[in-house]
C-alpha cells in the first residue's frame, strides 16, 4: 500500500466551477423559450453566433497565452457571456454586431485582464455597451412582438435579415418593424421615452399595441421567463439571493415613490420590472460573483445601487434602458463596497476588524 | 447568567456563522460496540505526545517494563509523561516517524510485547473525599493525561486553574465526518464520564456544566441523560448538527453565546473546556490508578471491511489497527490514510505511525467515496469571488480575500484580514467550487508569518548587535588613535630627552660624521691607506644601522659624505666647522621624529644631491669659484623659495645637468629609485612633496652644500670614498625602501602628499 501526502480538508462537496456556469446557462432556458416564442429565431440566432465566436477567440487567446486550453475553453463562462450578448441584442440587428461584441468581450473585457476570476467588468455587459455607444443605429433595430408583424417573420426570413439586412421576400429591417398603420414600433420603454419627451402621459402611452394588455407585450413574460430561471438558480444555491432581492426592491420602491408623486410621467413599479432587461440583470447579470461584491452586506449595496440607477436612467437618461450601465458602474464601485463592508470576525469586537 | 440556562433548558441555542453539512458517513462505525484489540507485537511510543515538552527517559534499552509503569518523568508542569500501556521489553529508543502531516521523526520508545500483561501495583481509591485537590491534580498529572480531542494541552493545568469559572463545558460534539468514538464511549461509558466530569466539577467548582452533543449521537444523548439525571447541575445540550461545531470557540458561542476575544484563551472568560474522552481519562487515573495507555479509536472507510470503533493501546501501529479492521488490497493507487477526520486530518506518510493520545480516527476512504483525497494534481482554477467560503467560515472572516493575499504574500493584509482567526476547520476549502486548496494557502502563510516575525526578531537583535559593535569599534578606534599619539609623543619627547637611546641614536650619527672628519683629515696625511678608510666607511653603515631610524642614517650618511667631501677641499682641522655639524644631525633627527615618512624621499633626495655635488666639484676645477658662487646663489634661491615646491628638484636637477652628463643618468636612476618608492605619478610631484615637507631639511642641506661647494683640492682617494660612500647609500636606499613599504603608515602618506 503507497501512502499518498495530501492537505486537509479531504474531502470536498464536489461543486465545481463549469457545473456552476451550466446550471446559470441552463436557468436561462425560460426566459430565451419566451424570447422564441414572442420575438422569433432572431435573438437564437445571435446566440449561435457570439458562442461560435466567443469559443473562437477564447480558443486563440487561450493560446497566445499558453493557457490549458481545454480546461478553460469547457469552463462554461465564455459560453454564458456568448449567451447573454446574445439575449440582449436586438433581434433584427446585423450579425457582425454580435460578433463584434463578443470578440470584444471576450478578447479585452475577460481575457486582457486576465481570464475569467479577473476581469473587473461584467464581460457581456461591457460588450453590450460598446456596441451600444458605437453603433447606435444597429442597436436601436428592435424587432416587435411576432403578433405585430405584418411581415411573416420565418427562421429563413430573420436569418437573411441578420445577414443581409433582407428577408426572403425583400423586406427592409425598416419595412419589417413598420406597423400596419405605417408607425416604426420599438420597444415598450423606448416608446415610453419617446413619448414622455413629446409630451403625452404614461396613460396615452400605454395605449401603443407595443404594451399590449399588461405591461409590455412579449417583454413581460421573457421577464417572467427570466424570473423564473433566477428562482431555480435560488433554489440551487448557484446565486446569492442578496444582490437580486435589494436589486428589485430598490426598483421596486424607486419606481413606487415616481410613480406616487406623478403617476403621469411615471409608469408603474410592475412596468419597471416586468420590462426591458429588469430581470436578466437582477438573476443572471448583477448576480456575476466576478465583478459583483463579495460580502452579503456589499452584494445588498450593490443591488440596491444598480436598482437606483437603472431607475434614474429609465426616467432621466438618454437611453430607454440602464441595466448595462448600471451593472458597469457597480462593477467599479464593488471593490470599493468589498472594503467598507467586510464582517467582524469571531472575537473581535465591531471597531476592530 | 441565568438567561443562558433558562435558553439551554429550552432547548434554544446561539447559531455560530458559517457551518457546512459534509455527509457524515458515521452509521459505518456508530452501530458497533468498541472492539478489545488482541495484544499488538510491538508498540511504538513517543515520548511527546501533547504541547508542550518531553520528560526524561526513565528506562533503558533492554529493561522489562510492566503495563502503567511511567517511561518519562519530570518536574516540568508543561510536562506529560508517557507510560507502558503493556508488560514488554523495551528493544529501542530511536527516531521513528510520528503522527504529524509532515512525516517527521521524533524519539519513540520501541517496546516488543511480551503478551502476559502484567500490571505494576495499583492503588484504587474508591472514596476520593479522601484525597485532596492537590492530591487528585497530581494524580491527574502522573498519569500522562492530555486533552484528548485534538490539541493534546496537558489536563492538570486546565483543571488546576481556579478563578471564578462560570461554565465547564463538556465538549461531546464531534462535528467531523466518520468519527464516532466520543459518540461510542458515551453510549458505553457514560457513568465513568459522568464520575470524571465530578471529579472535575469538585476540582474547578464552576457555576455550570454543560455536556454539548450534536443531535445526531441519539443514543449517547439518552445515556447521558441517563447517567446525570441524579446531577442538576449537569445539564446535557443537544445542539443542532453542523460543522465543526465541536469546535471550541463555536461550542461555546452556541452554548454561552458568548465569543472568546481574539487572541485570548476561554478561561479568561471562566470557561472551560474538556473533552469526553479526557472526561473518561480522569475517572479511570483517579479512580482506578489507570494511567492514559488506551484510547478508542475509529478505523473507518469505505476501504476497510470491518470498519468500527476499537480499543487501541497507545503506540500501537497503524498498519496493526489496519489489519485487525481488514483492510482491502489496494493496488496501484495512492492510498490516503488520514489521520483524524476528512476536514482537518492529516494524511500519514508511513504504515508504521503510531496511535497517541490525541488521534482519535484513522480514515481509509476509498477512492468512491472521496475522489478528492485521490487527486494527484490540484484541480485549483480561478477564484470567481462566488464568496460560497466566506458564508461558511465559522470564524467569519473573507477566504476569498485571505486567499488572494496568501498568494500575493501580503502579510500586512493578512493580518489585517485577521488570518490568525482562522481555525484550519476547512469548510472553506470543501465549498470552493473552483477547488482551491485554501487552508493549505493559509497554512502556508501562516508559517511565512511566523517564521518572518522570527526573522524580524532576529533582525532587530542582529540591529542592536551591530551598533553595539560599531560603538565598540569607534570607541577602540578612538582608543587606538590616542594611544598612538601618545607614543609617538613619547617617541619625540625620548628623541629629544637625554636618554641613552637617544644620545646613542645621536652619538651614532655623530661619530660617523667624527669619523667622516678624520678620515678627511687622514687624507691630508699620506700614510692613512684606503683599507682604513674604507673600513670606516663601513664603521659608518653598522653604526647607521644600528639606529633605528634608517633614513636619518641616510641623510646622516649622505651629510657626511658632503661633509667629508668639503673636509677634503677644505683645509685639515677645522674644529669649529665639525661642531656645526653636530648640531645638524639633531636637526634632521627632529624633523624625521616628525615626519617619519618624507624623509625617505628626503633622504633620497639628499643623497642624489649629495652625489651630484661631490661629481660635479670632483669633475670641476677647483678654479671654477665663479661658478660654484652661482650655484651657491642657485641653492639660496632654491632654499629662498622652497614654498613654491618645483624649484627645488628642477634646479637641482639643472644642476645635475649642468655638472656633466655621466651624472644625468645617475640622477634620473635615483630620481627613478624615488618615484618607485613613494608610489606616486609624476616625479615632479614627488619631490615637491619632499621639500614641502622638508622645508628646514633641504635647507640645511642646502646650506650645507653650499658650504661644501668651496673650492678646494681634488684628490683621487676623495673621489674613491665618495664613490663608495654613494654605492653604500644606495644599498641603503634600497633597504630603506624595503623596510619603508612595511612601515609606512598609508594614511599619513597620503596626508602628507595632499
Amino acid at each position: 500500500m503507497a501512502f499518498w501526502i495530501a492537505s486537509s480538508p479531504h474531502n470536498h462537496n464536489h461543486t465545481k466551477t463549469p457545473n456552476l456556469m451550466r446550471l446559470v446557462i441552463l436557468a436561462t432556458i425560460p426566459g430565451v423559450f419566451a424570447q422564441w416564442y414572442f420575438f422569433g429565431w432572431g435573438n437564437l440566432i445571435h446566440i449561435g453566433l457570439a458562442m461560435i465566436t466567443a469559443l473562437l477567440s477564447e480558443f486563440i487567446v487561450l493560446s497566445l497565452r499558453k493557457k490549458p486550453i481545454a480546461h478553460h475553453l469547457l469552463d462554461g463562462s465564455g459560453l454564458l457571456t456568448a449567451l447573454l450578448i446574445g439575449i440582449c441584442l436586438p433581434a433584427l440587428t446585423p450579425w457582425w454586431i454580435s460578433v463584434i461584441g463578443t470578440l470584444f468581450a471576450i478578447v479585452i473585457v475577460k481575457q486582457l485582464y486576465g481570464g475569467l476570476g479577473h476581469n473587473p467588468f461584467n464581460p457581456a455587459m461591457a460588450g453590450y455597451v460598446m456596441l451600444l455607444v458605437s453603433f447606435p443605429i444597429q442597436m436601436t433595430l428592435w424587432q416587435p412582438p411576432l403578433s405585430l408583424l405584418t411581415v411573416d417573420l420565418n427562421f429563413a426570413n430573420t436569418l437573411t435579415t441578420i445577414l443581409t439586412g433582407f428577408t426572403v421576400e425583400g423586406y427592409s429591417v425598416e419595412q419589417v418593424r413598420t406597423s400596419i398603420d405605417g408607425i416604426t414600433m420599438a420597444t415598450p420603454l423606448d416608446t415610453l421615452k419617446t413619448n414622455l419627451g413629446l409630451g403625452f402621459t404614461v396613460l396615452e402611452t400605454i395605449t401603443s399595441p407595443v404594451f399590449g394588455e399588461n405591461f409590455s407585450l412579449g417583454w413581460e413574460w421573457v421577464n417572467a421567463g427570466f424570473l423564473l430561471g433566477g428562482l431555480f438558480l435560488l433554489t440551487k444555491k448557484a446565486i446569492a439571493w442578496q444582490t437580486p432581492v435589494s436589486f428589485l426592491l430598490s426598483i421596486f420602491v424607486c419606481s413606487f415613490i415616481g410613480y406616487s408623486i406623478n403617476p403621469d410621467a411615471n409608469p408603474s413599479t410592475m412596468f419597471h420590472w416586468f420590462s426591458g432587461a429588469t430581470m436578466l440583470g437582477a438573476f443572471f447579470i448583477l448576480t456575476d460573483p466576478v465583478t459583483g461584491a463579495t460580502s452579503n452586506k456589499g452584494r445588498l449595496i450593490v443591488g440596491a445601487l444598480a436598482g437606483l440607477l437603472v431607475y434614474l436612467i429609465r426616467t432621466l437618461g438618454g437611453y430607454p434602458d440602464g441595466v448595462a450601465f448600471a451593472v458597469l458602474l457597480c462593477n467599479m464601485s464593488a471593490p470599493l463596497i468589498d472594503q467598507y463592508t467586510r464582517p467582524r470576525t469571531y472575537g473581535h469586537a465591531k471597531g476592530e476588524k | 447568567m441565568e438567561s443562558v440556562i433558562a435558553r439551554i433548558t429550552r432547548g434554544q441555542f446561539w447559531d455560530f456563522h458559517g457551518g457546512i453539512h459534509p455527509p457524515e458517513q458515521k452509521t459505518l462505525t456508530s452501530t458497533k460496540p468498541i472492539k478489545q484489540l488482541t495484544l499488538p507485537k510491538q508498540l511504538i511510543i513517543p515520548l511527546q505526545q501533547h504541547i508542550g515538552l518531553e520528560g526524561d527517559v526513565l528506562v533503558s534499552i533492554g529493561e522489562h517494563v510492566l503495563k502503567g509503569q511511567p517511561l518519562t518523568g519530570s518536574t516540568n508542569p508543561m510536562e506529560v509523561p508517557i507510560h507502558a500501556p503493556t508488560s514488554g521489553t523495551i528493544t529501542a529508543i530511536k527516531m521513528s516517524v510520528i503522527a504529524h502531516p509532515s512525516g517527521l521523526e521524533q524519539l519513540c520508545i520501541f517496546l516488543d510485547v511480551d503478551g502476559l500483561d502484567t500490571w505494576r501495583k495499583r492503588i484504587v481509591c474508591p472514596d476520593l473525599s479522601l484525597l485532596s485537590n492537590h492530591e487528585i491534580i497530581e494524580k491527574i498529572a502522573d498519569s500522562g493525561i492530555a486533552g484528548m480531542g485534538g490539541a493534546g494541552f496537558p489536563t492538570h493545568i486546565k483543571a488546576n486553574s481556579k478563578p471564578d469559572i462560570n461554565f465547564l463545558i463538556i465538549n461531546g460534539a464531534e462535528c467531523e465526518p466518520y468519527i464516532t468514538s466520543d459518540d461510542l464511549l458515551m453510549m458505553e461509558q457514560s457513568i465513568a464520564i459522568v464520575d470524571g466530569i465530578e471529579i472535575l466539577d469538585r476540582l474547578l467548582s464552576p457555576a455550570f456544566i454543560l455536556i454539548g452533543i450534536e443531535d445526531n449521537k441519539p443514543k449517547a444523548i439518552k445515556a447521558l441523560q441517563q447517567a446525570t439525571k441524579d446531577n442538576e447541575k449537569i445539564k446535557v445540550c443537544v445542539v443542532p448538527t453542523k460543522y465543526p461545531i465541536g469546535g471550541e470557540k463555536q461550542l461555546i458561542h452556541t452554548l454561552t453565546g458568548q465569543e472568546v476575544p481574539a487572541g485570548q484563551l476561554p478561561i479568561h472568560s471562566g470557561i472551560v473546556m474538556q473533552n469526553v474522552a479526557t472526561c473518561f481519562a480522569i475517572n479511570e487515573a483517579v479512580r482506578h490508578d489507570t494511567p492514559l495507555i488506551r484510547r478508542v479509536v475509529t478505523v473507518t472507510g469505505q476501504a476497510l471491511n470491518k470498519p468500527q470503533n476499537v480499543w487501541a493501546l497507545i503506540g500501537t501501529p497503524i498498519n496493526f489497527l489496519l489489519e485487525q479492521c481488514e483492510v482491502e488490497a489496494i493496488e496501484n493507487v495512492k492510498q490516503p490514510v488520514i489521520m483524524g477526520g476528512p476536514m482537518m486530518g492529516f494524511s500519514i506518510a508511513s504504515d508504521i505511525v503510531p496511535i497517541i493520545k490525541t488521534s482519535n480516527c484513522i480514515l481509509v476512504p476509498s477512492k468512491k467515496e472521496m475522489p478528492s483525497a485521490f487527486e494527484k494534481e490540484s484541480q485549483e482554477v480561478e477564484c470567481i469571488r462566488c464568496g460560497q467560503c466566506s458564508d461558511v467560515c465559522p470564524s467569519n472572516l473573507l477566504p476569498q480575500e485571505l486567499q488572494w493575499s496568501a498568494k500575493a504574500k501580503d502579510h500586512p493584509q493578512l493580518q489585517k484580514l485577521n488570518l490568525s482567526d482562522c481555525i484550519e476547520c476547512g469548510a472553506c476549502a470543501y465549498v470552493c467550487p473552483s477547488q482551491i486548496p485554501l487552508v493549505h494557502y493559509y497554512r502556508i502563510a501562516k508559517a511565512e508569518i511566523r517564521e518572518q516575525h522570527q526573522l524580524d526578531l532576529k533582525a532587530e537583535k542582529a540591529k542592536v548587535r551591530f551598533e553595539a559593535r560599531k560603538m565598540r569599534l569607534e570607541k577602540e578606534k578612538i582608543a587606538r588613535q590616542e594611544k598612538n599619539k601618545k607614543a609617538a609623543a613619547a617617541r619625540k619627547a625620548a628623541m629629544n630627552k637625554a636618554t641613552p637611546e637617544a644620545t646613542g641614536a645621536k652619538s651614532a650619527v655623530a661619530a660617523a660624521l667624527a669619523r667622516v672628519k678624520a678620515k678627511k683629515a687622514a687624507q691630508e696625511n699620506p700614510e692613512v691607506t684606503k683599507p682604513v678608510d674604507s673600513a670606516e666607511v663601513s664603521t659608518v653603515e653598522v653604526s647607521a644601522t644600528e639606529i633605528v631610524n634608517d633614513q636619518k642614517s641616510q641623510v646622516a650618511a649622505a651629510i657626511a659624505r658632503a661633509k667629508a667631501k668639503k673636509k677634503l677641499k677644505e683645509a685639515s682641522a677645522q674644529q669649529s666647522e665639525a661642531s656645526t655639524t653636530n648640531t645638524e644631525p639633531n636637526k634632521i633627527s627632529e624633523n624625521n621624529a616628525e615626519t617619519e615618512q618624507p624623509t625617505d624621499q628626503k633622504s633620497k633626495v639628499a643623497a642624489a644631491i649629495a652625489r651630484a655635488k661631490a661629481k660635479k666639484k670632483l669633475k670641476e676645477a677647483s678654479a671654477q669659484q665663479a661658478e660654484t658662487k652661482n650655484t651657491e646663489t642657485e641653492i639660496t634661491t632654491v632654499t629662498e623659495n622652497t614654498i613654491g615646491k618645483e624649484t627645488i628638484p628642477e634646479k637641482s636637477i639643472s644642476e645635475k645637468k649642468h655638472t656633466g652628463k655621466t651624472d644625468l643618468a645617475k640622477a634620473g636612476k635615483h630620481n627613478s629609485d624615488t618615484n618607485i618608492d613613494t608610489d606616486t605619478d609624476t616625479n615632479t610631484s614627488d619631490i615637491s612633496d619632499i621639500s614641502n615637507a622638508n622645508i628646514t631639511n633641504t635647507n640645511d642641506i642646502a646650506s650645507e652644500l653650499v658650504h661644501a661647494a668651496i673650492p678646494a683640492a681634488i684628490d683621487k682617494k676623495a673621489k674613491m670614498a665618495a664613490a663608495i660612500a654613494k654605492a653604500k647609500a644606495k644599498k641603503k636606499l634600497k633597504d630603506a625602501a624595503t623596510k619603508e613599504s612595511a612601515a609606512i603608515l598609508l594614511n599619513e602618506d597620503k596626508k602628507d602628499s595632499n
